[in-house]
């Protein structure tokens, strides 16, 4: 018990966060490395616009599994289902508002595609909450369990998908506003693709702002590093964590639509044909991150473009080799989250 | 002598002993019990599964590793085979000669896969396998003029195998000796050999190894074995095995195609066949292959026969339509996750003879 207290040490400042460019980098140089190989200019923009639209689909729907895993540890095979379901709510949707599809006015049209869009979404959350509470709750924290379970649901989901709304192919059209393209000098920029990168980057802007920018943002972003810590100061992480797996599952809802009326045809194994890509996105973005998820799918799509274009045959294993270049890059993916 | 065989492994069970054995007796005499191709059809194709899911159950019943990627293992040896007797001519020479080509590529790609995943996280393997076996499958109907694409490729096997050849003049038992009897038992023997071999590999000090890491990575790591080591050299022993599951099936199909090897429905099957006979247990996968193999034929009837007595009620009909059996062995198969995850055989081993 001194009464002289040692003198207080001036507080350094925090240091920063260090800002990692780097493997934002690779965007401009995959487009401007694929630039000859293409030749035309035009074909150049074309394709990029592709990509980029492409790239915010798949971003939009793999956000929402790469939370999940960072958050709580869950790797969800059954993610597929939720794109699936999804697309096939808006198709239900969509068949009575065909007036409004068809009318000349862009927000008539823009209106019949919100409906859907919310549509699929809320169907797809509420399925998200059940799928949770049902196949997920139970097998927390085993890996191999979650594995094999998710991908059971997926199996029962897809089959549910058959019962429901038929095997047969679908033709989901887009509507009269969005088809063909609006042509700068000689480039075609489509209308639809406008409309998903619109899209994507909202999505994108809006996470990002709740993550950074709101308290709850804060608490995933936290539980995201170290869960148990965000537990011992009194937070119910695991309703946090239910929150995120429906949002997420909403949000795979709202990309599967998208990814739908971008093809305009719809099958009950649309899930599995983009989770591929998912999968490889939310690898090479770094398990858990928002921002490496976001480039992994710029990445991953503007490949598929280029190399769709210059060379079809070799298109997804581009992306496999792209996954690898990455991996032995960096193990952990673009941007690892600190814990893991 | 039986326990040298059986690699000191016992199935530990009356009921389970009884009902190995009558599995085995039935797929070693089927040509002579059943007349007729559908039987022997089914036979042959219990024998093949059985050794691809024994192999599968090394990795993810005993390495506790979720792969997506067995039934490229599975390709690989279908075309190595197929493709081999193909372009070389139908002889002995050219069908071991794909053989080994096709173990060279199978055993080296999971090697690689497994040195390049199982290095950075074991988690990332079901996605990374899951990735690699989507691409090979698009590449094998991408390429058709090596793979004949979509449709596949029939060949010619050798002399010996063809149904027209007869061994002998006069019958056995009222069967005829043809090519395709020498050839089912070609591969019922090739069938019992690897699986008692894989018997043998689980029941070694390395298979011991294998279980500990499943059990427990950190602490098998700590004890001093490379864990890595080990989960490469299961996934590349699987895939050996897979390849000569696959080889056998091209071998008595004489087809080759990507609906009969490569397609992600098989890869689920495995799964299904792995979980219900019982991880972790080789003699699942014996329980495994044959129920659900039966149950691929016999459910559906059941299934259109109920789908007929309920066809004035909603929806019902549609859940019970013949096609929608999956959809009931998928639910059977997150039940016996939930309840049973030692499968048939962990469940009648608790009760002790």
């Amino acid at each position: 018990m001194t009464d002289a207290s040692p003198p207080i040490p001036a507080l350094e400042p925090i240091p920063r966060v260090k800002r990692d460019v780097l493997p934002l980098l690779l965007v401009p140089a995959i487009a401007l490395a694929a630039l000859p190989l293409i030749g035309s200019p035009t074909t150049w923009v074309t394709l990029t616009i592709a990509a980029l639209a492409m790239g915010m689909m798949i971003f939009v729907i793999s956000s929402g599994l790469t939370l999940v895993f960072g958050l709580m540890d869950v790797l969800n095979f059954g993610h597929g289902a939720f794109i699936a379901v999804g697309a096939y709510l808006a198709l239900t949707v969509l068949a009575p508002l065909s007036g409004w599809m068809q009318a000349d006015h862009l927000g008539l049209n823009l209106a019949a595609l919100l409906v859907a869009v919310t549509a699929a979404m809320i169907g797809t959350g509420a399925l998200g909450w059940a799928f949770e509470r049902v196949i997920i709750k139970p097998v927390y924290g085993q890996h191999l369990k979650q594995i094999l379970i998710t991908t059971g649901g997926l199996i029962v989901a897809e089959q549910l998908i058959h019962v429901f709304w038929g095997g047969d192919q679908k033709a989901i059209a887009l509507p009269k506003g969005l088809r063909g393209a609006i042509v700068v000098g000689d480039v075609a920029l489509e209308k639809y693709r406008l409309l998903a990168v619109a899209v994507g980057l909202l999505v994108f802007a809006a996470m990002m702002l709740v993550l950074n920018r709101t308290r709850i943002g804060l608490l995933i972003r936290a539980g995201v590093e170290n869960s148990e810590m965000v537990e011992a100061l009194g937070y119910r992480i695991r309703r946090l964590f239910v929150g995120v797996f429906v949002a997420g599952s909403a949000l795979a809802g709202l990309g599967g639509t998208m990814w739908a009326l971008y093809r305009e045809t719809l099958t009950a194994s649309i899930g599995g044909e983009v989770i591929v890509l998912v999968f490889i996105v939310i690898i090479i973005g770094g398990l858990g991150s928002v921002g490496g998820c976001f480039l992994g799918s710029v990445l991953v799509a503007m490949l598929a473009n280029y190399t769709g274009y210059i060379a079809p045959k070799i298109a997804l294993a581009s992306n496999i080799l792209l996954m690898v270049a990455i991996l032995m890059w960096r193990p952990q993916g673009l941007f690892p989250v600190a814990r893991r | 002598m039986i326990s040298t065989l059986l690699s000191g492994d016992y199935p530990r069970s009356r009921v389970l002993t009884a009902s190995l054995a009558v599995v085995l007796i039935v797929l070693a005499l089927t040509p002579f019990l059943f007349s007729g191709a559908q039987a022997i059809n089914t036979a042959a194709k219990i024998c093949v599964f059985i050794v691809l899911v024994a192999s599968y159950d090394l990795l993810l019943g005993y390495t506790g590793i979720v792969s997506f990627a067995h039934t490229m293992f599975y390709g690989i040896g279908g075309y190595g085979v197929g493709l081999a007797l193909y372009g070389w001519g139908a002889t002995w020479g050219a069908g071991f000669a794909g053989l080994a080509l096709a173990l060279l590529a199978g055993t080296a790609l999971a090697l690689l896969i497994g040195l390049f995943s199982l290095r950075v996280r074991a988690i990332f393997f079901a996605m990374i396998t899951l990735a690699v076996a989507s691409a090979f499958a698009i590449l094998a109907s991408q390429l058709s003029d090596i793979t004949g694409g979509e449709d596949g490729r029939s060949f010619r096997v050798p002399e010996l195998l063809r149904p027209g050849t007869r061994l002998m003049e006069s019958t056995i038992l009222g069967t005829a000796i043809t090519g395709r009897v020498v050839a089912y038992y070609i591969v019922f023997v090739a069938s019992l050999l690897l699986f008692l071999g894989a018997l043998r590999v689980v029941n070694s000090p390395f298979g011991r190894v294998l279980q500990a890491i499943r059990e427990n990575d950190f602490r098998a790591e700590a004890l001093g074995f490379r864990t890595v080591y080990y989960r490469t050299l299961a996934n590349c022993l699987a895939a050996g095995m897979a390849v000569f599951a696959g080889a056998l099936n091209s071998l008595w199909l004489r087809y080759t195609g990507p609906d009969t090897t490569l397609s992600f429905a098989i890869m689920l099957d495995i799964l299904l066949m792995v979980v219900i006979g019982g991880m972790g247990t080789m003699y699942g996968a014996v329980f495994g292959a044959t129920i659900f193999i039966l149950a691929q034929n016999y459910l559906q009837k059941l299934m259109g026969l109920g789908a007929k007595a309920t066809e004035a009620l909603p929806l019902l009909p549609h859940l019970l339509h013949p096609d929608r059996w999956l959809l009931w062995l998928g639910v059977l198969f997150v039940l016996s996750v939930y309840y049973f995850p030692t499968g048939i055989v962990g469940r009648l081993r608790q009760r002790r003879p």
